[in-house]
């Protein structure tokens, strides 16, 4: 038994050019939050506990795509999705299509506990939030100026991208900005556009109960409607009795690759350590896929993996290990 | 090496004593939407294909809850979802939320053909229905007196359940004609393989009586409900909140491709390790082994193989 850890993600996916202040806030808040997952692991408090809190900070915070802050669809609304597992009894909730509740992973975690479903979505999932109390705010206060301009970038790539892999050579000839020339590509769009920064926490106790959460604001310019792999168990997010895992990147790609439960899985039935299932899953069942991942185990282990340029993260345990981290 | 094919009509707790006239109907269904199955494998049309085929089938067939027949939310309403995925590319789709698409599974099958996403859930998904021209219907064509009826129940079932002072009233509701479970719990699902291993699987489900509007259960969720890569397509059915977290399908394949488990060995191990009562499922192997096993009561199941093999039942059989 290795005692308590805990790691934070902001997103996998980063654009090279990402201004260095904007580097300095990401670091700043990756900081804040593990700081605040720390002192509750010293607190004692139980790993979903510490998972939930921690991701209602990086809602809160609008620098990534979650809660505040969170990308636009094609109708310049937000839609956020979100959801929550506990890995000793793996019970779990999601929730998706939120427009007012201003931090989903709270209302994830009601549906566990409150609910007799795991999942609920779009006006059911709002009513629900309604009939517990919980804090709404204007669709608005989500709304950043600065998402307001990628959406507009968004819809003028769009508008000469019928299909989403056409290659980044088919953006560079055309003048949509300069958010637009970044070489790297996820999803069809411009990293910088495309707007990846899906939230996360995984934390282990020092019970070595694991748990997970994720929250997103989705892709910049979806689809309404559309829901990606952050609310669905197995996906974007899980936890057993061995690890807690959650995912960010191509949605798509996490989704058809069930790559949480699949770190989990490799442990499980194939017998690999933690880092090893990560290296694993992130080689083996990408695919062409981009993504990144943070997992604990229950032995107090942390660990990473992405295949794309960079990915915000932040680690601690124990016995006084702290990183926080975007590049290689 | 061969083409089987599966499918099933819902796994749950079947009354043994389940009446001829609701029973046979619901036989001849499956025993039709089999051939169908095996028609078209027969003809060499691709296990993507032949899921959906069927399944449309059994959601145009109204004593099973999927489509045409679909139970209620707690409000009286109809919200369908569907799955459907491509075992070697691992293309999937999936819709949920649907009020007026009368093939929810086409819909889905449309969502991983024609956009870049996976999943669209609701308003966004039923737009997306009418861009696409798929055939759309008022709400109420889902709509049987029979899940009335159920809701009706259901709902008077929680009212007393609120009330402590009067104990539940077990007896009475076992003999009401359509209280007792024979396809409350209903799903439908098939899944596929041909002579070149190529495999399919895809579900469909109304989700459960009295659920909440909004509620999403396992049949969408890709791992959980429906799973298919290049070993094995799964269809999973049974109580949805179970099947979420146990991610079913996923599982199965997992066994098959992590520990080298047999389709058999691997998909009993998973219904076995799941709550009594909660799972039931189908699955086809690349090599053309089908498996059909479940913890329930009873599941609707039928499946074939190119060696000649066919079955179709209800309950455990006499032989197990």
């Amino acid at each position: 038994m290795g005692g308590w850890a805990i790691a934070v993600h902001g997103g996998a996916g980063v654009d090279p050019n990402l201004p260095r202040e904007r580097q300095e806030e990401a670091k700043k808040l990756l900081t804040r939050c593990l700081q605040i997952g720390i002192s509750a692991l010293r607190s004692n408090l139980p790993a979903i506990d510490v998972v939930e809190l921690v991701v209602r900070e990086l809602e809160t915070d609008p620098l990534f795509n979650s809660g505040r802050g969170s990308a636009l669809t094609e109708n310049g609304t937000v839609e956020m999705e979100a959801s929550i597992m506990d890995g000793p009894k793996r019970r779990c909730g999601a929730v998706s299509g939120l427009t007012t509740v201003k931090n989903p992973v709270s209302l994830a975690r009601l549906v566990m506990e409150k609910s007799p479903h795991s999942y609920l979505a779009f006006s059911g999932a709002e009513e629900f939030a309604r009939q517990q109390g919980v804090e709404l705010v204007d669709n608005d206060y989500f709304i950043t100026e600065e998402n307001v301009g990628m959406l507009k970038l968004a819809k003028e790539a769009n508008s000469i991208l019928f299909d989403y892999r056409i290659p980044a050579a088919g953006l560079e000839s055309c003048s949509v900005g300069a958010a637009a020339n970044s070489p790297l590509v996820m999803n069809g769009l411009p990293i910088s556009v495309y707007a990846p920064e899906t939230v996360g926490c995984v934390a282990v106790d020092g019970e070595g109960r694991c748990a997970a959460a994720t929250s997103t604001g989705g892709l910049m310019n979806k689809k309404a409607g559309r829901i990606g792999d952050s609310p669905l168990i197995g996906s974007g997010t899980y936890a057993g009795d061995l690890c807690g895992i959650s995912c960010t990147g191509e949605g798509e790609a996490i989704i058809r690759g069930t790559l949480a439960r699949d770190v989990a899985a490799v442990m499980e039935y194939k017998g690999l350590g933690l880092q090893e299932s990560v290296d694993f899953v992130v080689k083996e069942r990408l695919d062409e896929g981009r993504a990144g991942l943070i997992a604990v185990s229950r032995d107090g282990e942390v660990a990473c993996g992405f295949n794309t340029n960079g990915m915000f993260r932040g680690f601690a345990t124990e016995d006084g290990f702290m990183e926080v981290g975007i590049w290689e | 090496m061969g083409w089987a094919i599966a499918l099933h009509g819902g796994a749950g707790d079947i009354s043994l004593s389940l009446p001829a006239e609701r029973r046979l109907p619901r036989e001849a269904a499956l025993h039709h939407c089999l051939q169908l199955g095996v028609a078209a494998l027969k003809a060499q049309k691709h296990p993507l294909d032949v899921v959906e085929l069927v399944v449309r089938e059994l959601e145009n067939h109204p004593n099973f809850n999927a489509g045409k027949g679909s139970v209620l939310t707690s409000r009286g309403t109809v919200e369908m979802e569907a799955c459907i995925m491509d075992g070697n590319s691992k293309k999937c789709g999936a819709v949920s939320g649907l009020t007026t698409v009368v093939n929810a599974i086409s819909l889905a099958r449309l969502v991983m053909d024609n956009t870049p996403h996976i999943y669209l859930g609701f308003d966004g998904a039923e737009a997306f229905a009418r861009e696409q021209g798929v055939e759309t219907v008022d709400s109420s064509h889902f709509i049987t007196p029979e899940n009335i009826e159920r809701l009706k129940q259901a709902k008077e079932a929680d009212r007393v359940q609120m009330d402590y002072t009067q104990p539940i009233q077990k007896d009475e509701k076992s003999e009401s004609p359509t209280g007792n479970g024979d396809s409350q719990i209903g799903t439908v699902g098939c899944v596929a393989v041909d002579k070149n291993g190529n495999l399919a699987t895809a579900t469909s489900t109304g989700g459960f009586v009295n659920k909440m509007v909004g509620r999403i259960g396992d049949t969408p969720i890709i791992g959980a409900g429906t799973y298919a890569n290049n070993l094995c397509a799964v269809s999973a059915t049974g109580k949805g909140e179970t099947i979420i977290r146990g991610t079913v399908a996923r599982d199965v394949a997992a066994l098959m491709e992590y520990k080298g488990l047999s389709l058999k060995e691997a998909a009993a191990y998973v219904v076995e390790c799941n709550p009594r009562g909660d799972v039931g499922l189908v699955a086809v192997s690349a090599k053309g082994e089908v498996t059909m096993p479940f913890n329930t009561t009873g599941m609707f199941r039928a499946c074939a193989t190119e060696d000649g093999y066919s079955e179709v039942g209800i309950w455990p059989s006499v032989q197990d």
